[in-house]
C-alpha cells in the first residue's frame, strides 16, 4: 500500500478514536452523539433485527435506479450534445451553473407532476446526478484523438458503432469520474427527498429518529449511508485507476 | 526486376481540393491540384513535397476521407467520391492504437466487420502478430510498448484485413533514424508478402528513395506533381541499398527538384547560397 493511502487510513482511524475518547470522556454529551463503538453495535443490532431493512432497501433501491437513469441519460445526452457544436455552446454555461439551482425547492411541483411515491424522489436523485455525468462524459469525448475518428471512418462504422466501439471506450475513465459523482448525488437526492416528502426510507427514518432524540437509530443509519457511498465510490475509483493504469496514465 | 503489373489500381484525373475560406473576408484555400496520377497495381509509390503542400490531403482523397472539389478519384475503376472503398487500409502518422485494448485485440479490431470463422480470424491475427514481430506482446497494452511498436500494431491492424491498397501517412515520422530504417525493411517485407499496392506519404527523401518503385514530387501549395522519379530498384530490396551509389544520386535528384519548392513553402527567397 502506498504511503498516501496509509496516511489516509490512519487519519480516519485517528478521527474515529478521537471521537470515541471525546464521547467517553463526556466532552461530547450522550444526547448529541454516541461513541463510535456504540454506533457499530447499534448497526449490527439494527441489521440483525431487520427492523429497518425495508427502509434501507427502499432508499438504496431508489438510489440505484436514480444512478442508472443518470448514467444512461447522461451518457446518451453527452453523445448527442457532443455532435452538435451549437447545442454544446448553448448548454455549456447552463451546465456550469446547474448546481447553483436548489432542485429540492421544486418538490411541491414534483409532487403535483409525479404524485406521492418514489417517482419524485427518483427524479430528484437523477436530476442531481445527470449533469455531472454529462459534463464528465463530454470532457472524455473532447479528448478522443481525431486519428481514432478517422480510423472509425476507415472501418466504415456507423455513428452508434463509433460511439460504442471507439469514443465511449476512450472516454471511459472520464465517464467513471461522472459515475462517482452520480453515486454521491443520487444518494444525496434520494435521502434529501425522503427527508422532506416521504413517509418511508432511510432519510425519513433519520429525520424521525432525530425528532425523537433516538440516537440509537439515527447514527447507525447515517454511518450506513457513509459506508455505502464510500464503498461504491472506492470501487468505482479502483476501476477508474485500473483503466488509467492500463493506459500508462497512473 | 520489378514485378509490378501495369494495371492502374488508383487513378486521379484533374483532381483539385479547395477548402472554404477560414474567415469571412478570406479567400478559399486551393490546397491541391490539379493532379493526374495513376498508381499501378502492386507498386510502391511514395510522395514527397514541402510542408503544407497537400500530401496528406491527397492521401485522404484516395482513402475516401475527403471529397475532391474538382476531378475524379477512382479505385479499381470505381469513383471514390468520399465513400471509403472496400480493400483500402490506412496507417496514420499519429498513434492510432486503442489504449484500452491489448495488442491482439487491437489487431482483431480490424476484423470486426468481416464475416470470418473463428479459425480464420485467429489465424489472421497470429499471422499479423508474427509478421510484425509482436507475438510476445500479444497480451500487452499499447502504453507498455515503444512508439515504434505501437506503430507496428497499427500496421498489423491494417494488414489483418488484407487490403489491396495500403495508404501510409508518414507512419515513421515520430521514430528515430535507425528504427525508421528497420521499419522500412519490415514494410518492404510486408509489401513483397502481401502483394498490396503501397502509397506512402513522407517528408524523408532517403526513406522515399529506399522504399519506392516510383516517387512523386509535389510542388508548394497548391500541391501539384512536378516530377515522378522511377528508382528502378529490384523488388527484393532492403535498407542496405542506402550504401549504393545510385541511392545518393536519386536522393539528390529529389532534393534538386524540391529545394525551390521548399523555399517557396517556408516563404523566403532562395537561390542565394552555394549550388
Amino acid at each position: 500500500m502506498k504511503p498516501a493511502a496509509l496516511w489516509r487510513i490512519g487519519l480516519v482511524i485517528g478521527l474515529v478514536a478521537l471521537l470515541e475518547v471525546l464521547c467517553l470522556a463526556g466532552v461530547i454529551d450522550k444526547l448529541t452523539m454516541q461513541p463510535p463503538h456504540v454506533m457499530a453495535m447499534d448497526i449490527w443490532r439494527m441489521l440483525a433485527s431487520g427492523s429497518l431493512n425495508a427502509a434501507i432497501a427502499k432508499t438504496l433501491g431508489n438510489a440505484a435506479i436514480a444512478f442508472l437513469l443518470a448514467m444512461a441519460i447522461g451518457v446518451a445526452a453527452a453523445i448527442a450534445i457532443h455532435r452538435v457544436k451549437a447545442v454544446r455552446e448553448a448548454l455549456d454555461p447552463l451546465f456550469a451553473t446547474y448546481y447553483a439551482i436548489p432542485i429540492f425547492a421544486f418538490y411541491p411541483l414534483l409532487i403535483i407532476l409525479f404524485g406521492l411515491g418514489d417517482a419524485p424522489e427518483i427524479f430528484i436523485g437523477t436530476a442531481l446526478g445527470v449533469v455531472g455525468v454529462i459534463v464528465n462524459t463530454l470532457n472524455g469525448l473532447d479528448r478522443v484523438p481525431r486519428v481514432l475518428m478517422k480510423t472509425a471512418r476507415i472501418a466504415r462504422f456507423s455513428t452508434l458503432e463509433t460511439a460504442w466501439r471507439i469514443t465511449l471506450p476512450y472516454a471511459s475513465p472520464y465517464i467513471l469520474s461522472g459515475a462517482k459523482l452520480a453515486v454521491a448525488y443520487s444518494l444525496i437526492g434520494i435521502i434529501g427527498a425522503e427527508f422532506i416528502m416521504s413517509s418511508s426510507g432511510m432519510g425519513y427514518e433519520i429525520s424521525f429518529a432525530y425528532n425523537n432524540f433516538d440516537n440509537a437509530t439515527m447514527y447507525p443509519l447515517i454511518v450506513l449511508v457513509l459506508v455505502v457511498a464510500g464503498t461504491f465510490n472506492a470501487a468505482l475509483g479502483r476501476w477508474e485507476k485500473a483503466l488509467m493504469a492500463r493506459r500508462g496514465l497512473v | 526486376m520489378n514485378m509490378m503489373t501495369n494495371l492502374a489500381q488508383v487513378s486521379l484525373r484533374g483532381v483539385d481540393k479547395i477548402f472554404p475560406p477560414p474567415a469571412k473576408a478570406a479567400e478559399p484555400i486551393h490546397a491541391l491540384g490539379p493532379i493526374d496520377l495513376e498508381l499501378r497495381r502492386g507498386e510502391f509509390f511514395s510522395v514527397v513535397g514541402p510542408s503544407g503542400c497537400g500530401k496528406s490531403t491527397l492521401l485522404e482523397l484516395i482513402a475516401g476521407l475527403s471529397t475532391a472539389s474538382r476531378g475524379e478519384v477512382a479505385f479499381e475503376g470505381r469513383p471514390i467520391a468520399g465513400q471509403i472503398p472496400d480493400g483500402v487500409g490506412v496507417v496514420f502518422q499519429e498513434d492510432a492504437s486503442f489504449p484500452w485494448l491489448s495488442v491482439a485485440d487491437n489487431i482483431a479490431f480490424g476484423l470486426r466487420r468481416m464475416k470470418l470463422g473463428k479459425g480464420e480470424r485467429e489465424a489472421r491475427i497470429e499471422r499479423a502478430l508474427a509478421m510484425m514481430g509482436l507475438g510476445p506482446f500479444a497480451r500487452s497494452y499499447p502504453s507498455q510498448l515503444s512508439g515504434g511498436m505501437r506503430q507496428r500494431v497499427c500496421i498489423a491492424r491494417t494488414l489483418v484485413t488484407e487490403p489491396r491498397l495500403i495508404l501510409l501517412d508518414e507512419p515513421f515520422a515520430a521514430l528515430d533514424q535507425q528504427t525508421r530504417l528497420l521499419m522500412g525493411d519490415e514494410v518492404l517485407n510486408l509489401w513483397r508478402k502481401t502483394g498490396a499496392t503501397i502509397f506512402l506519404i513522407t517528408h524523408a527523401l532517403d526513406e522515399a528513395t529506399m522504399l519506392s518503385d516510383r516517387i512523386g514530387i509535389m510542388s508548394a501549395r497548391p500541391g501539384r506533381l512536378i516530377d515522378i522519379v522511377e528508382t528502378g530498384w529490384p523488388r527484393d530490396r532492403d535498407s542496405r541499398i542506402v550504401q549504393e551509389e545510385r541511392f545518393g544520386t536519386i536522393t539528390a535528384r529529389l532534393w534538386g527538384a524540391l529545394r525551390e519548392e521548399s523555399i517557396k513553402a517556408i516563404g523566403r527567397p532562395g537561390g542565394g547560397g552555394q549550388p
